[in-house]
């Protein structure tokens, strides 16, 4: 009939929204169906009713209940921020450091990327803006040295948060993310008191490699959440769907842009309605 | 290995297809579904993908592929011809007619283009030729810092203004420097942009418009989705490129960018990289890709 014809065609265009925004082809393909079951069980008649119950169905499936609260962030905290190349965790990190200061706490950095030429220098501009304290070795040296002499630090001030910057590996490079490994034995060993967060940073506009790079980044590490970069772009971000159904934790914050306070708390609702503009 | 995983997809389904001394509409169909899926997963946009299905089924139901003898075989060619028709024929290279050859580099945020300006230069340099860098990112913290690391670790000099907060005066006077000093390649390293970015897609029309650059070069990084094709879409209308620079490919992407590029550009893929060291620059063989990806 003319109505099945009118379905078919808006699921063709919600999919189409869906793959357009990188939720890739199987998490797709499971989300059309749940809607399609949820058009015979809840007897949803109209295209409107169908475009709410699917934005409800991807609130649902991407809303953890751990949402950012960081006003009571448990001290002292050690973060690590890891990621692929590019992706924006240097920057990210200035504006976190910028964020738990302007909380009240104190904040120390590490400069663990002792391989990007001028990294260290990158770093120090933002913990100036953010005016906290940088701990850099020489470019060139150990990671795991930095973070080491990085937490002693952390500890003899009894900072209340340690970020610690790595260099930025693809997933796929054994070597360095073994030395990933090495980094964390690091903080687990010298530093047991402090509480651990690994955050993961993905750019909005990755693919579907975003799903292996979860998947390899959470073999070295146990992952506490996600933090999606450059959403001030036209990019949709859609890949955390999937990348949250491998790795099993909520996204923290996002990324809007270069300056210093372009970083929110992930907000579930927004994200999805940004989905359909 | 980029197209690694689209390749055995498509492979697989091709193979089927070979296999088959007749062929029904309904197998056509299925394997065009398969194609579709592959093409999806590895990142090509939505829309090229479904332009390619439409093209391939269009033709794969002629009575000349219908009716042959090896109407399997003959499917299999027309998706090797609208393959390569999505990569683009032959090798593209960079045109060196110029005094100084002005090339500039263009993208998104950490997309690569600091970097590939040195592996270009390298590259350059062993072919003789005496290239200068210029600096002409005004806003990234560091960036000049980093610029200057990477020319020194290929010993190829970098052009800088400190403290100078206008990037089109940068490239002005770099242009003038490379004249005073002889050197016959400028490549330009601009910031990181968004492509939504009036005011900063604006700055590179103005050098582009005092420079007349010979190759205007969208650095995209090969993980990226399926935005790609609105990213290179929009520096190609406002700069009109000459061509692109795949980074990345070092990180097994799918190499779906790859493919919608040139459909919604038509302009080249001229390189890709491959790993984070200096001499991580291969030429693009759109031909080679595109067997590859078939397995022919
Ligand atoms: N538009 C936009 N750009 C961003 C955002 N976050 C970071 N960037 C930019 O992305 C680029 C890369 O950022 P970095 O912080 O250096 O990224 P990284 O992950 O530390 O990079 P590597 O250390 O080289 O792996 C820079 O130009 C940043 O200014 C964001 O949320 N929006
Ligand atoms: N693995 C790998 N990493 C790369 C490749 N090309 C660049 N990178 C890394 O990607 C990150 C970003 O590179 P940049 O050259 O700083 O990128 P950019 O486009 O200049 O960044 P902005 O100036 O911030 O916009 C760095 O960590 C580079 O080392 C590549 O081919 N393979
Ligand atoms: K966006
Ligand atoms: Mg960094
Ligand atoms: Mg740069």
């Amino acid at each position: 009939s003319m109505y099945t014809k009118i379905d078919d065609e808006l699921l063709e265009d919600l999919e189409d929204i869906l793959i357009g925004s990188d939720i890739g082809v199987e998490s797709t393909m499971d989300i059309i169906e749940h809607l399609k079951n949820c058009v015979k069980t809840e007897k949803l008649k109209t295209p409107d009713e169908i475009r709410i119950r699917l934005k409800e169905y991807l609130k649902e499936i991407i809303h953890t209940d751990d949402e950012t609260d960081d006003s009571n962030m448990k001290t002292p905290t050690v973060i690590l921020i890891i990621g692929v190349n590019g992706v924006g965790k240097t920057t990210t990190i200035g504006k976190l450091a910028n964020r738990y200061k302007t909380m009240g706490k104190s904040v120390l950095v590490a400069a663990g990327d002792t391989f990007r030429a001028a990294a260290v220098e990158q770093l120090q501009v933002w913990c100036d803006r953010a005016g906290v304290e940088l701990i850099a070795n020489k470019e060139g040296s150990d990671p795991a040295a930095v973070i080491f002499d990085s937490v002693q630090a952390a500890k003899s001030r009894k900072a209340d948060v340690l970020i610690c910057d790595t260099a930025g590996r693809l997933h796929n490079k054994k070597n360095l993310m073994n030395e990933l490994n090495k980094i964390f034995r690091v903080v687990d060993k010298e530093y047991d008191t402090a509480f651990k967060q690994v955050y993961l940073v993905i750019d909005s506009t990755t693919g579907q490699n975003g799903i292996i790079q979860a998947k390899t980044f959470k073999e070295a590490a146990d992952i506490d959440g996600i933090i999606l970069t450059k959403l001030d772009g036209t990019a949709k971000g859609g890949i955390i769907v999937p990348v949250q159904k491998e790795i099993g934790v909520p996204v923290k914050y996002v990324g809007l842009g270069e300056k210093i306070d372009d970083l929110q708390p992930f907000d579930s609702n927004k994200f999805v309605d940004a989905i359909f503009e | 290995m980029i197209f690694e995983s689209l390749s055995d997809k498509i492979q697989g389904t091709l193979n089927k297809l070979k296999g088959k001394g007749k062929l029904t509409e309904k197998d056509i169909n299925n394997a065009m579904r398969e194609i579709k899926l592959s093409l999806l997963e590895a990142d090509v946009n939505f829309k090229v993908v479904k332009d390619f299905i439409k093209t391939v089924k269009e033709r794969s139901l002629g009575s000349e592929v219908m009716e042959s003898l090896t109407p399997g075989q003959q499917v299999v060619k027309i998706v090797n011809e609208e393959m390569i028709k999505l990569l683009g024929e032959s090798e593209s290279k960079i045109d060196f007619s110029d005094d100084i050859t002005v090339i500039m580099m263009c993208g998104l945020q950490g997309a690569g283009k600091t970097t590939t300006s040195g592996k270009l230069a390298l590259k350059f340099k062993k072919q003789n030729k005496r290239p200068l860098i210029a600096a002409c990112d005004i806003y990234r913290p560091a960036a000049i810092k980093q610029l200057e690391v990477v020319g020194k670790g290929i010993d190829v000099p970098v052009f800088k203004i400190e403290g100078e907060n206008d990037a089109v005066k940068i490239a002005n006077e770099a242009f003038k420097e490379a004249k005073k000093k002889g050197n016959d390649v400028l490549i330009l390293d601009t910031a990181g942009r968004l492509h939504i970015d009036e005011a900063l897609m604006e700055e590179l029309q103005q050098i582009k418009s005092s420079l007349n650059p010979r190759e205007i070069l969208l650095v995209l990084d090969s993980m990226t989705g399926q935005d790609a094709v609105k990213i290179a879409e929009a520096f190609n209308s406002t700069m009109e490129i000459s061509g692109v620079i795949l980074t990345k490919v070092d990180g097994d992407a799918r190499g779906g960018a790859a493919l919608s590029l040139r459909a919604v550009t038509s302009k080249p893929i001229k390189f890709v990289t491959t790993g984070e060291k200096m001499s991580d620059l291969e030429p693009f063989y759109p031909d080679r890709m595109a067997s590859r990806i078939l397995g022919m």
